[in-house]
């Protein structure tokens, strides 16, 4: 069956998001969601890597053996990265610095490889590409909520050091919410990345279950606790 | 004539939670009002203000899952993880500190688990690792204990420091607060001199600092209290403290000018009020006989590593939460034999069975 292209859409940004229901790829997301401007920088990158990995999975997929098709998906997914690394090195090197191992690492999401074999390989090339630009956009958005979140909880800013993105004028864009002397820290730190995570998988759910139609309100309910209770 | 038939439980037990909760509650008041003879107001403010906030954190979320809320909150339960939370911070806590700590205790640690009988960790110490994770700064300012300084603030004083987070004019938090004798152990043996130099100050009574002494006497009597009326069992207790006077005991003798000693151990921080109070917890402890001596003595195990090798002064927070992830798996190991079968299960003789 092929879903229709605003299908293609939701699942992307919210039906089959990968932060937020495939729950792949959580170990980026977990480390760099720590300030927005992170996660900006890494959702772009993943989401450059996942357009560009799909549409040549596509471009490949009738001329690829089966028996080799994962090296094949893993070999064109890190040339991309690593060009996409050495241009992040190039033209935003303070955010480089920062992001560090997580950008190679993006070979390693698992979001990645699993667009590819479970949808670039068995699609024509626009669809491919439109696939990968909303699960790219998808995770970008979780990214950026969590780091938005975690930001203002954990040191009260919002849009800390966006210079290291947008160049100079981005010295304006930080948004001092609070003094930070009194800042959440556990925010920042690795539980309370999985806190907030599980919040807003929490929320998600909740709000899934608001615009479900009323007879049918128990499965994703009872669903929807022990997923909060995880945290 | 006939007689009323009624049905099973015909033996109905001798507490209800809100009543074993009550007694808990009486058996903490010794050591609280120790601890308000040499720390001042601050204290019974923070304990007012944090069991007002855990109970009405309770209703809310107990009213937002939609089950009864006067049940609930008739266990008493939040009053509880209120006091015990307002016990493990200093007494001049920010109020803010406080309402986040508790938010975190009865509504993540608690209820998004499920509510009292479900939730793996002891509510009132997740709040207080926490706010002592998140805030390091205010959970480090404990005051010098009255009868060493000249310094008291009383009762409206302490309410104005509580509720708007600074001090009176003319105070200064470096005048009012100084060194556990936990913190002034570890500063001391991290510069280099003895176990013998660092209680060679006159704060020191024979064990621990006389003020931490007496507030750990009060609460063991508490405690004892407990044991008495059967509320708590003698395991785990017995365990904590061998657990944390053993080991330490061990490293004292191989080298005792730079290891503490057992009795300085189990006297300092919160080491009597933990074993008795909060290891215990019903919900969270575990709940076979050898299963508690073994959570028991994890607990106190880990107290003294994470105090003598880790990066904070005490630790029985941390130790108890590490032993909670543990507690279902001890159950289970250590099941006691089922009466009428053999320890792997089936009866004797019934291998069908």
């Amino acid at each position: 069956m092929n879903p229709t292209l605003t299908e293609i859409i939701r699942d992307g940004l919210w039906h089959n998001n990968p932060g937020l229901v495939q729950l792949l790829g959580l170990c980026p997301l977990l480390a760099i969601s720590g300030t927005m401007v992170n996660a900006i920088g890494l959702g772009i990158a993943t989401t450059l890597t996942l357009l560009l990995s799909n549409v040549l999975v596509s471009l490949i997929r009738n001329h690829a053996r089966p028996e080799i098709r994962i090296p094949v998906y893993v070999l064109i997914i890190a040339s991309i990265v690593t060009a996409i690394e050495l241009a992040m090195n190039a033209w935003f090197h303070g955010l480089f610095l920062i992001l560090g191992i997580f950008i190679p690492l993006i070979v390693t999401n698992c979001a990645i490889i699993g667009r590819a074999e479970a949808f670039a390989s068995r699609n024509s090339v626009p669809r491919a590409a439109l696939d990968g630009l909303m699960m790219g956009l998808g995770f970008t958005g979780v990214l950026i909520a969590l780091g938005a979140l975690r930001e203002v909880l954990g040191q009260g800013t919002l849009m800390d050091n966006a210079h290291l993105l947008f160049g100079e004028w981005g010295h304006g864009m930080t948004l001092q919410l609070y003094p930070s002397e009194h800042g959440f820290l556990l925010a920042l730190l690795p539980p309370g990345a999985f806190m907030a995570m599980g919040l807003l998988i929490a929320a998600k759910n909740w709000i899934d279950s608001q615009f479900e139609a009323e007879p049918a309100p128990s499965a994703e309910d009872t669903a929807a606790e022990p997923e909060a209770g995880n945290i | 004539m006939r007689f009323r038939t009624e049905s099973s439980p015909h033996m109905i037990p001798a507490h209800s939670v809100g009543g074993v909760m009550q007694q808990v509650l009486m058996a903490l008041v010794p050591g609280t009002l120790a601890m308000v003879w040499f720390f001042g107001w601050g204290v019974l403010v923070n304990v007012a203000l944090a069991v007002l906030f855990a109970v009405a954190f309770e209703a809310a979320i107990v009213a937002a899952r939609k089950r009864p809320v006067m049940a609930t909150l008739g266990d008493n339960s939040a009053i509880v993880t209120g006091w015990l939370f307002a016990l493990a911070i200093p007494p001049l806590t920010p109020v803010w500190v406080t309402l986040i700590g508790i938010a975190f205790a009865i509504i993540v640690a608690k209820h998004l688990y499920g509510g009292l009988g479900y939730n793996p960790f002891n509510p009132a110490m997740v709040g207080y690792v926490v706010v002592l994770v998140s805030f390091p700064r205010e959970m480090a300012l404990w005051p010098a204990p009255e009868a060493l300084s000249d310094l008291s603030l009383g009762l409206g004083q302490t309410l104005q420091t509580v509720l708007t987070g600074s001090l009176p004019a003319a105070l200064e938090w470096d005048t009012l607060s100084r060194a556990t004798p936990l913190d002034a152990m570890r500063e001391g043996l991290g510069s280099g001199r003895t176990v013998g130099e660092v209680t060679a100050s006159p704060l020191f009574g024979s064990f621990s600092e006389t003020q931490w002494e007496w507030i750990g006497n009060f609460f063991l009597l508490g405690g004892l209290y407990l044991l008495f009326r059967r509320i708590i069992h003698w395991h785990i207790p017995v365990a904590v403290i061998l657990g944390v006077a053993i080991p330490a005991g061990f490293f004292w003798m191989l080298d005792p000018d730079s290891f503490a000693s057992p009795a300085f151990h189990v006297f300092s921080g919160a080491v009597i009020i933990g074993a008795f109070f909060i290891a215990t917890d019903p919900v969270s402890a575990s709940t076979t006989p050898l299963g508690r001596i073994l959570y028991g003595a994890g607990i106190g195990l880990l107290i003294f590593v994470i105090r003598t090798w880790g990066g904070y002064p005490d630790a029985v927070a941390f130790a108890v939460l590490l032993m909670n992830m543990v507690a279902p798996t001890l159950d289970h190991l250590t099941r006691p034999r089922i009466f009428g079968r053999s320890r792997r299960g089936p009866p004797p003789g019934d291998g069908h069975a």
